[in-house]
């Protein structure tokens, strides 16, 4: 390939030539931690911060909580490209539903969209969603899209590849009627320990708590995660 | 293939012929969720008791707890015929080597015993293998012999296809210093959420507590299970 003539100066190089670094071929993906709460009177969202293009991090400091309406979010993980552009989407989807019913778009209707998308194309797409928000009708509500483009309602909703690793925490740990306070703690302490587990995961905790009242955005840093005295 | 000749013998029927259910054509596997926990004066052992052969359940009273000497145990995990050949071999060393040695052996000896087989055929072998109990030297003691065949000595180590979902639930409830009776408490659970969540693992949680008086074991039936506010 280096002998061909000069004229085309931009050849692709092979993935295994030293030159190239081993991350350029791989697709960029929210490796991830996800999760999100119900709670009375709203939810709370949560995400770690870590991109990643193969072993590389291509963003550490990601925002994997998306708006997608003033009191509607969603959780991405899975492939970044598919879920920026699904999200791109619905959001433009539900605002012009919004104002042709001249209301606050319901949670559910913002679910259900998402699930339209993933279920259609769920053949070509890598997406697991978590879409939660609060509404007038439901109060606080949490949708779980995983991939695959199944919907269904929950109180408590993990996803992404650090998911599996807390769901005995979490079973442990949730229970119904916590406090918004509550539901955070449980939040941040649920991502630190999958963050401490899962390589794709890492980074900060972004956390979000929606409510009638609306939205309150938190970041807890690196050094600030709650740690665990494990072997 | 049913065409062929008729000799009293059963013929080899395909696998995907309907007449033979898919799960003959499967290995036998422990899917299993197993755990050791040191505490001071001994370990407390505990596993579920589901055998799988794909879907098909083999056996749902399995006892992954296997004896390899007097106050040594070992949790088996991944293919049952592996482990069990493998349990059987070093059983059979650490007999002779505790004879020739007249006294009883070092769980650390036992631990090295296992890594060395599964090392040396660990392209051919699939056997996770947690090795615990106690000796005079060092008390209490928890060596773990992953897929591959690496050893290192852990106050508390899981293992199997369902230890995944409990690694968060493990990291924030171990402490050291904890009594027999917690520890009893805290391997019930973590094996109670495993069981919950993976598909391979299920049936009844066996426990066995080993300290210088000896070996306790005993069963938590299915019905007994603690129980979490799952969703």
């Amino acid at each position: 390939m280096a002998l061909c003539t000069g004229a085309n100066q931009t050849e692709p190089l092979s993935q295994h030539h030293d030159l190239v670094p081993d991350w350029t071929a791989h697709e960029v993906r929210t490796g991830t931690t996800i999760m999100a709460v119900e709670f009375d009177g709203g939810v709370v969202m949560g995400a770690d911060s870590r991109t990643t293009t193969g072993a590389y991090i291509a963003n550490r400091v990601t925002d994997k909580l998306t708006p997608i309406h003033d009191r509607i979010f969603c959780c991405r993980s899975g492939s970044a490209a598919d879920t920026q552009a699904i999200a791109d989407v619905v959001a433009y989807q539900l605002d012009l539903h919004s104002i042709v019913m001249n209301e606050p778009p319901q949670v559910k209707t913002a679910a259900n969209l998402f699930r339209r998308f993933c279920y259609r194309y769920r053949e070509e797409l890598m997406a697991g969603i978590i879409v939660a928000g609060w509404d007038k009708r439901g109060g606080g509500q949490v949708f779980t899209v995983p991939i695959g483009g199944m919907l269904v309602r929950q109180p408590v909703a993990v996803g992404g590849s650090g998911s599996s690793y807390i769901y005995g925490f979490v079973d442990e740990n949730f229970k119904p009627g916590m406090s918004k306070e509550e539901c955070i703690r449980f939040t941040g302490k649920a991502l630190a320990l999958a963050m401490e587990r899962d390589g794709s995961s890492g980074g900060v905790a972004r956390l979000a708590a929606i409510t009638e009242a609306g939205l309150e955005r938190s970041v807890i840093l690196g050094n600030q995660l709650p740690t665990f005295s494990s072997s | 293939m049913a065409a062929t000749a008729a000799m009293g013998f059963p013929q080899h029927l395909s696998s995907f012929n309907d007449l033979v259910p898919e799960w003959t054509s499967r290995e036998v596997s422990t899917g299993t969720t197993i755990m050791a926990v040191e505490f001071d004066g001994g370990v407390v052992m505990g596993a579920d008791s589901r055998t799988t052969t794909g879907a098909y359940i083999a056996n749902r009273v399995t006892d992954k707890l296997t004896p390899i000497h007097d106050q040594i145990f070992c949790c088996r995990s991944g293919s049952a015929a592996d482990t069990q050949a493998i349990a059987d071999a070093v059983t059979y060393q650490l007999g002779f080597h505790s004879i020739e040695l007249d006294e009883p052996p070092l769980v650390q000896t036992a631990a090295n015993l296992f890594k060395d087989m599964c090392y040396r055929y660990r392209e051919e072998l699939m056997a996770g293998i947690i090795v615990a109990g106690w000796d005079k030297r060092r008390g209490g003691q928890v060596y773990t012999v992953p897929v591959g065949g690496m050893l290192t000595r852990q106050p508390v180590s899981v293992g199997g296809s369902g230890s995944s979902y409990i690694y968060g639930y493990v990291d924030s409830n171990y402490r050291t210093g904890m009594s027999k009776e917690e520890c009893l408490r805290f391997a019930a659970g973590a094996l109670s959420l495993a069981m919950e969540r993976d598909g391979s693992s299920g049936g009844v949680v066996r426990l066995a507590v080993i300290s210088e008086q000896g070996v306790e074991r005993q069963v938590i039936l299915g019905n007994q299970l603690p129980k979490f506010s799952t969703l």
